[in-house]
């Protein structure tokens, strides 16, 4: 696996948008010449005319667009159970998307083969979100370092640029052996894959951080210490939170990868005794879960980013939420 | 006479280049501010003008030659030196109070301080009521009044601005040179204004210096006796400022020449 710097969303020095103040510059505001009344309530109503077709044609945007998703859905969908159903394809090979939630049914009522279904998406969870954590906040603080302090940076660089070019999945077996069953083997596995990204984004944003800000706030009297936390980081704040996105995914997939090669429960475990069993619908069920939860993180992660980095011109309108 | 404020003496001043040559900005430049002069700096583009602020402020350090400010040699950022950089350098994850209160926190103000400092000079600049923006949410032209009062609220006594207008529309610049003489005024600062806009320079300052293209050094020095306080828009039309402005430029044209024949060539190969 190869990992590459993200680019953040939206660079930090890009101003784009509308400014929301129309004219240049609102210096004297109370010089404003009054226009005569009927004018000002003639364009206000123009105004509001404007505003409610124009959040009309935007639901109905909406709209379109949730019903194509719909059509999309039970096209795939309908196709693969129809297909399946009159034989054309094996539904044994291939699954079948009724006998999955047959399956995820019986699994929420009597439970999987494991235990109980809950059990087995907390277990993966807890060591997803352990190794999330404990490997972003590792790329963060050595990224920002190796970023700041240049000779830290040239002597690891080798070593980095080496153990980022492992395979680290294969890391899984010797956590194994080192953690034995418990939750730290799938943990670290998930650390190693969610550290680097973190890494190489944190310590690309410090080094893309804008050259005049940094000028400016040393002229203004900024020390070291300033400097890094109050422009360093918030400078490279979009950056490291463009990889946290990527990285709950990777950190599921290190827990997952990490059950597989030893565990008692989770849902890699699951997934991995179903396809055992030759249960396709299992399988397609176990990643219906994990796809579930990691989009419940993800919107966890959006919201913390919303909050962190409020200052950023907002989304433009019509842009596609992906 | 009082001792200048800024004393420039035989500054070169080189660079690296990336391709390991060695590519010099300033040859030889000598040249003085006096304490609450406003000289201004033109030249042709790639002179060097950027650079003499940068040795000026301790950003950068001479290659030579001596930088000194209020008599004392330059080694580094020295308090009491404001900067408005010519793109913007307002903090975007600032609101325009913390954007403004940075300078008196950076020298260790208490913030209710600070913040109460920031307010006073957010209303000078025109901005009351805006505090709680951010700088994406404001024009070009009210970003460059967030800048100018963070810089102006350190006190400085040398304010270097680098083509601080340069981005701005005709109307908002012209607005903002008025008010920039207005602010000016009430200070006793020294400033050094580095523009590529002739007529810019002549109806802010005291003095106007003339670069040469590339490495930069002093082509001419012109006083500016235009009275003031001065009116931005329409002291332009003035004889005497046709007087001035023809003068220099009778020296700029020449090097504004050589620095575009420069970079033709320099296109070409």
């Amino acid at each position: 696996m190869s990992v590459r710097s993200t680019v953040p969303p939206s660079s930090v020095s890009a101003h784009g948008g509308v400014p929301p103040f129309s004219s240049a510059d609102t210096r004297r505001q109370d010089g404003a010449p009054p226009g005569p009344l009927d004018a000002k309530a003639e364009s206000a109503g123009i105004d509001a005319d404007l505003v409610a077709r124009r959040s009309r044609a935007a639901r109905r945007r909406r709209l379109t667009i949730y019903v194509l998703r719909l059509v999309f859905a039970v096209v795939w969908l309908g196709s693969w159970e129809l297909t399946t159903r009159l034989n054309i394809v094996d539904p044994f090979f291939v699954g079948q998307p009724s006998g999955v939630v047959v399956r995820l049914w019986t699994w929420i009522t009597d439970g999987t083969a494991l235990g109980p279904l809950w059990l087995q998406a907390a277990v993966t969870m807890e060591e997803a979100v352990l190794g999330f954590v404990i490997g972003s906040a590792l790329g963060i603080v050595l990224g920002i370092l190796l970023g700041r302090v240049e000779l830290i940076a040239e002597v690891l660089s080798p070593f980095i640029k080496g153990a980022n070019a492992i395979p680290r999945v294969v890391l899984g077996s010797l956590f194994a052996i080192m953690f034995g069953l418990s939750v730290w083997g799938k943990a670290s596995t998930a650390v190693v894959l969610v550290f680097f990204v973190v890494f190489f984004n944190a310590f690309q944003g410090v080094r893309e951080v804008d050259r005049n800000l940094v000028a400016n706030a040393r002229i203004l009297g900024a020390d070291n210490r300033r400097l890094t936390t109050e422009i360093i980081i918030p400078s490279a704040m979009s950056w490291i939170l463009a990889s946290l996105h990527i990285s709950f995914g990777l950190a599921i997939v290190g827990a997952v990868v990490g059950e597989l090669f030893g565990a008692t429960a989770g849902l890699g475990q699951l997934i991995y005794n179903a396809g055992h069993t030759f249960d396709v619908n299992g399988v397609f069920a176990g990643m219906f879960v994990l796809a579930v939860l990691a989009l419940i993180a993800e919107g966890l992660i959006s919201a913390l980013e919303n909050r962190l980095i409020k200052w950023r011109p907002s989304r433009v309108s019509g842009e596609i939420p992906i | 006479m009082a001792s200048p404020s800024i004393e420039l003496r035989g500054v070169t001043k080189r660079f690296a280049t990336p391709k390991g040559g060695i590519y010099t900005a300033l040859r030889d430049l000598t040249m003085d501010v006096a304490p609450g002069e406003f000289c201004a700096v033109v030249g042709p583009t790639g002179c060097g003008k950027s650079t003499t602020l940068a040795l000026i402020s301790g950003l950068e350090l001479a290659s030579a030659g001596e930088v000194r400010v209020e008599g004392r040699p330059v080694k580094g950022i020295a308090d009491g030196i404001g900067y408005v950089f010519q793109t913007d350098a307002v903090f975007p994850w600032k609101t325009v109070l913390d954007n403004v209160a940075a300078g008196p926190r950076y020298h260790g103000a208490p913030g209710r301080d600070a913040h109460a400092r920031a307010k006073d000079w957010i209303a000078r600049v025109g901005l009351a009521g805006f505090e709680d923006r951010y700088p994406h949410q404001l024009s070009g032209g009210m970003r460059k009044r967030v800048g100018l009062a963070q810089s102006l609220i350190n006190g400085p006594r040398i304010l270097l601005m680098d083509e601080p207008f340069s981005a701005l529309d005709v109307q908002t610049r012209t607005l903002m040179e008025d008010e920039l003489l207005a602010l000016w005024a009430s200070t006793s600062a020294s400033v050094v204004f580095v523009t590529h806009d002739l007529e810019e320079a002549i109806a802010l300052a005291d003095r106007v210096v003339v670069l040469t293209a590339g490495p930069g050094t002093v082509k001419g020095t012109y006083e500016v006796d235009l009275p003031r306080p001065r009116n931005v828009a329409e002291i332009r039309f003035q004889p005497r400022f046709a007087q001035i402005y023809e003068a220099i430029w009778s020296q700029l044209r020449d090097e504004v020449l050589v620095s575009y024949e420069r970079q033709k060539h320099g296109a070409a190969v």
